[in-house]
């Protein structure tokens, strides 16, 4: 057996990482997000009864087997997922939380890395002046690796690597650093969060200007908070409440059960759990809600926060908003959100780092410094594709796969391994050992019937979406290398076409019909409203690209509309699967020789 | 949305509130206690 080598230093220091694993950007961008495209007010409903019986009940199953495995000296999910079982096969499907964690923390870090830069840009004023198209092309810039803002070249890539270097020297200072990042960057983000709560509250009708005259943020709160019931029958909604609750709460990742093997035997584990849980539901039910909406709102109209709610308002847009707070106030708002961000995404990047490290110290016995920065060697390697073709959607199968798929399989299995082969008799044991609350005896039932249940749903639902991804049927240029490309679906039917409007050798404007949710104040319901909308294609000279469509031309998607030698993101797509895939089968390999390591010592029986 | 934001703040602080004030657990003081250790399966 190995020796235990670190520990948390106090119990608030493990709740707040713990809380600062699941509070990620997540919790200030998609929820909103969310909460806005699924009924408003109403998706609260489905989304708190999703985190009564699937948050919470998985939030127990992590944290006792975490706590469970940590007994027999494993701190990774390979390990702990064996001792549960007598058989041996549940080791490789403990490779999700090895394999998850390194996956996301390639891109995560990406975006952690724009949180840096963004500060920096907010302090010396890049954003002073610039219309909201111009602080949306800075992003677009910023993200074309080949173009520098700051004169340094290859900026985001430079920024990147110095994020992941940040982690990993705080990885190899093991639980201590970790511990002492949440815990300072939990109250710093609450503390930021609770500054721009209050702004998006009291903002009004204040910001409204000559361009957006209605613009209100109460229209966003209103929004927000009034519910639209008959989103309730929607299983879309309670789909996307499932996904958003399992999103937030980091479960079915591995690094809930790594951080947990670390916690004493007799320690507590529920009242940690549902505390640690409780504190992100916070972050995001509260602070989340009363940020980018009520203040997008503010300035922009309740009508573009519905049509345009995205994860990019974050980077695209506040900086603009921002903007019109003026001077000092605008740097001060630019350095508290994305600080938040920053202190959100570092506080679960370095939870994705642990179960490598803990796997790796357990069964090679390697050392801190060694397994931290083996890591950071590991997610730079799987993470430089992302950088250079994000805009190639490489960044998106990373996301997709790793950040959304490999997350559901992996707790509907530890789901079953908990409830049915370990036992729930046994499980429920290792829940109310040592708890400082009493868990209701429901609870029992909930773990054993309607979460796997829940779970399973979710999964089976989303196995359509596995293939289309798989297909690329999001695309009508599907092959890696042609010599013809044609248009895109201007909807999600395919069915509708456009028509040309400007046309160049390199550049065409199409027009089209489209429809767009307006929010209708008087009866408090979405309003579906046609309008004409606009696409553009740009095309590269330099690579004998042509278009070969002239003004007024009827465009339907699948039509020939440029000619010369293109490679389509198909090609980059399956070039991330096949990252992935090769991910996934090197800890594969790694797990096999530490059992054979493990039958070589003896160690077989732990 | 406004009572969910009111009952989530509530169970935060409450349950924060309890794990600052909950006692550490005692260390186990025999060997029958440590033997209590469940067997791997």
């Amino acid at each position: 057996m190995s020796v235990k080598v670190d520990s948390w230093g106090s119990r608030v220091g493990l709740i707040l990482a713990m809380a600062g694993n699941a509070v990620g950007l997540g919790n200030f961008l998609r929820f909103p997000v969310q909460a806005v495209q699924n009924g408003g007010g109403a998706f609260i409903i489905p989304y708190l009864i999703c985190f009564l019986v699937m948050g919470i009940p998985l939030l127990f199953i992590e944290w006792s087997t975490g706590r469970y495995g940590g007994k027999f000296g494993n701190h990774s999910t390979p390990y702990i997922l064996d001792t549960m079982s007598k058989g041996r096969i549940w080791k490789y499907v403990g490779v999700f939380g090895i394999f998850t964690n390194i996956a996301v923390a390639a891109y995560y870090c990406y975006i952690e890395s724009w949180t840096i830069s963004y500060v920096y840009h907010s302090i010396v004023g890049t954003f002073n002046g610039l219309s909201q198209g111009a602080v949306a092309d800075f992003f677009n810039n910023y993200i074309d690796i080949g173009t520098s803002t700051t004169g340094i070249p290859y900026e985001a890539v430079i920024f990147y690597i110095a994020c992941i270097i940040l982690n990993t020297y705080i990885l190899s200072k093991g639980l201590g650093g970790i511990e002492k990042v949440a815990k300072i960057g939990m109250p710093l983000l609450i503390l930021f969060g609770v500054v721009l709560a209050v702004k998006g509250l009291t903002l009004g009708t204040s910001g409204a200007s000559d361009l957006f005259p209605n613009a209100n943020a109460w229209d966003g709160l209103n929004f927000l908070w009034t519910p639209q019931f008959d989103s309730l029958t929607n299983p879309k909604v309670w789909l996307a409440a499932a996904g958003q609750i399992f999103f937030t709460l980091s479960v079915g990742m591995g690094t809930i059960h790594c951080y947990a093997a670390y916690v004493k035997p007799k320690d507590d584990i529920a009242l940690n759990a549902v505390s640690a849980g409780f504190m992100n539901e916070f972050v995001e039910v509260v602070l989340g809600s009363l940020i980018v909406i009520p203040i997008a709102a503010g300035y922009l109209g309740l009508d573009w926060v519905i049509q345009n709610a995205g994860f990019g308002m974050a980077f695209q847009t506040m900086p603009y908003l921002f903007q019109q707070w003026g001077g000092v106030l605008a740097v001060f708002a630019g350095v508290l959100w994305f600080g938040l961000l920053f202190f959100a995404g570092i506080t679960s990047s370095l939870a994705m780092g642990t179960p490598w490290m803990g796997f790796m110290q357990d069964e090679f016995s390697w050392s801190k410094n060694k397994s931290a920065w083996s890591f950071g060697a590991l997610i730079l390697a799987m993470g430089l594709p992302t950088v250079i073709f994000y805009k190639q959607g490489l960044f998106d199968q990373y996301d997709y796969w790793a950040g959304t798929v490999s997350l559901v399989v992996f707790a509907f299995l530890e789901t079953i391994l908990f409830s049915y082969i370990f036992g729930i008799k046994k499980g429920w044991i290792e829940i109310t050992s040592g708890a400082d609350i009493k868990v209701p005896g429901f609870y029992k039932y909930i773990i054993l019937i309607i979460t796997p249940a829940l779970l399973g749903w979710v999964l089976v639902s989303s196995i359509p979406d596995w293939i289309d991804k798989v297909k690329d049927t999001d695309t009508n240029n599907k092959e890696w290398f042609a010599e013809n490309y044609y248009a895109e679906n201007f909807e999600a039917s395919g069915a509708k076409a456009g028509t040309v409007d400007e046309v160049k050798d390199d550049y065409i404007l199409l027009s089209f019909e489209n429809q767009k949710k307006v929010f209708d104040k008087a009866s408090g319901k979405v309003d579906i409203v046609p309008f004409i909308d606009h696409k553009i294609y740009k095309f590269d000279l330099s690579k004998n690209q042509k278009t070969i469509v002239n003004i007024g031309d009827t465009v339907a998607p699948k039509d020939k509309i440029a000619t010369g030698d293109f490679t389509n993101d198909t090609f980059y797509k399956f070039l991330g699967r096949m990252l992935l895939l090769s991910l996934f089968l090197f800890i594969s390999i790694i797990v096999a020789i530490a059992y054979r390591k493990r039958t070589k010592e003896e160690r077989i029986k732990l | 949305m406004v009572l969910a934001q009111g009952i989530v703040s509530l169970f935060t602080f409450y349950f924060f509130y309890k794990v600052l004030t909950i006692k550490p657990h005692q260390e186990p003081d025999s060997y029958s206690e440590n033997d209590k250790e469940s067997d791997r399966q």
